[in-house]
């Protein structure tokens, strides 16, 4: 998220930032295409079917899962519903205010909804209840606790935490009895998102809002488990050759891995 | 599941899989904008108007020392398969966003400071690649509002349907499809302003995927030049 700043202060910070960058610095010592500790704490609301509270830096997200029952889109009759939605909390950053979701937390909301959907993490199929009447609902919630940039993996990483670790309260009818069983979500693989910025002909993984708020282009790309580009969505006011797109997927690749392998870790720790 | 290319390697509307729908463009069609422009691209109908530069309001968006762009893409009820509510969704307001982020980058925005650049599109039919369609829209209302610009943008998507990379989705390839990926190119500068993809492509395909769309997007910009020159030099006849 770029807040409207003064451009005068921003170009000075870019200059300084350009500075440091032709050592290849950056200015929290962090190597270009090197994350934030990523810290994740599984399952903090008990009333949820899943969530997941992720921070990478200082920047802070949190996301809940709800499972409820209810009709089926027109065109997707044999599909149960998946449905994200991101809110940038007012008491996240001083630059917002309350009111209707934003371009900003609707554009966040957007591409981690197609990086879980496109991937296809979860088999929708399977949470159909009555064709054409009555499915499984997943509704991934979003919260926006503190911003220090690269909003997007953080909360794709918390929603797709809390996706994997829900249990939804299954209904089987058997023999006439009706049975209710704790089911985790039909889940076919872990997807994850990178996201770098351009500055310049630099490219930087992870960046913080200070970062963020000078970029000439962002790059969100989200990759399944066979390493296939799931989703993307460039943002920034400048253009991209296709050298550089190339060489983003490049650097991206490899640490969608790295993520991918901490996610499974901690699922793992959790429900060996 | 639908059959989206025959065994001759035809898509249902007979289209080859690098050909693109007929795209006409044009420009000035809005008296009262200071630019405009009028593209359908197959089933697409679009209007694009820009408005300003001129002063801003409400004045707390001002920049001191640059003007601001404010884009808003807007589907008429009537321009869907089935009624669309005139309040704007979410993926419209993301569209907006989009649009607006491709065209500060074509725009030299510091040479009107203080002051708001405001372009209104309006979907009145609506097909696959609605957004880039539009953005050769707003491209080409932006060029004939008179706003220094740095080159052209023009928008074309490809894909990926029953396993082939394609050129320029309509909309029963980009739903039954297996991918969809919107690009927008300065086709002087070579460089991308709009990239979104969704869907699953492995990296090879991604990059023929790229590489067929600005390739499309390079037809489309004969196109879009053609227009512009049709109309500046019929006024130069007078």
């Amino acid at each position: 998220m770029s807040f409207k700043r003064s451009s005068i202060i921003e170009n000075l910070r870019k200059t300084q930032m350009l500075d440091l960058l032709s050592k290849q610095k950056r200015l929290d010592g962090r190597a270009l295409n090197e994350y934030r500790p990523i810290t994740i704490r599984l399952n903090p609301i008990q009333k949820a079917n899943g969530s997941a509270e992720v921070s990478i830096g200082d920047t802070k997200v949190i996301a809940g899962v709800k499972v409820e029952t209810g009709e089926p889109f027109p065109d997707t009759p044999q599909q149960g519903l998946l449905i994200v939605n991101a809110e940038f909390l007012p008491l996240s950053s001083a630059m917002i205010e309350p009111g209707p979701p934003d371009e900003d937390s609707i554009e966040v909301s957007r591409v981690v909804d197609r990086g879980i959907r496109e991937s296809q993490m979860l088999n929708l199929k399977e949470l159909v209840i009555e064709p054409g009447k009555l499915v499984y609902c997943v509704f991934v919630d979003i919260d926006i606790l503190n911003i220090d940039g690269n909003l997007f993996d953080a909360a794709f990483i918390a929603a797709v935490l809390s996706i994997a670790t829900a249990k939804y309260d299954k209904k089987i009818v058997n023999e006439g009895k009706e049975e209710i069983t704790k089911t985790p979500l039909p889940l076919r693989l872990i997807p994850v998102s990178v996201t770098s910025i351009t500055i310049g002909d630099n490219i930087l993984l992870d960046p913080t809002e200070e970062e963020d708020s000078v970029h000439d282009s962002r790059m969100t790309i989200t990759f399944d488990e066979e390493g296939h580009l799931c989703a993307g969505q460039k943002g920034g006011s400048v253009g991209l050759s296709v050298e550089q797109l190339f060489k983003i997927v490049d650097l991206s690749k490899p640490k969608a891995e790295e993520i991918r392998a901490l996610i499974k870790k901690v699922i793992s720790n959790a429900y060996p | 599941m639908i059959k989206l290319i025959d065994e001759n390697g035809l898509r249902l509307d007979g289209r080859r899989f690098d050909e693109l729908r007929p795209v006409k463009i044009e420009v000035g069609v809005i008296k009262n904008a200071n630019g405009s422009a009028y593209i359908e691209h197959g089933k697409n109908k679009i209007v694009a108007a820009v408005y300003g530069p001129r002063e801003v309001h409400p004045k707390h968006l001002l920049i001191p020392d640059r003007a601001i762009v404010r884009c808003r893409y807007h589907m008429s009820p009537f321009s869907t398969e089935e009624r669309k509510p005139p309040q704007p969704t979410r993926r419209e307001i993301e569209i907006s966003l989009v649009l607006r982020r491709a065209m500060e980058c074509v725009l030299f925005l510091e040479e009107y400071p203080r002051s708001i650049i405001d372009v209104y599109v309006e979907v009145l039919q609506s097909d696959g690649g609605s957004r880039c369609a539009s953005i050769t829209a707003i491209s080409a209302a932006l060029a004939d509002s008179g706003i220094s610009m740095k080159d052209l943008i023009v928008g074309c998507a490809s894909g990926k349907a029953d396993g082939q990379i394609i050129l320029d989705l309509s909309d029963i390839e980009d739903k039954e499809g297996e991918g969809d990926m919107p690009v927008a190119y300065m086709p002087n500068l070579d460089k991308i302003t709009l990239l979104q993809f969704d869907g699953i492509f492995s990296e090879e395909e991604f990059k023929k995927a790229l590489d067929l769309a600005i390739m499309g997007n390079k037809k489309i910009y004969e196109v879009l030049r053609k227009a512009l020159m049709e109309k500046y030099f019929k006024t130069e006849e007078k």
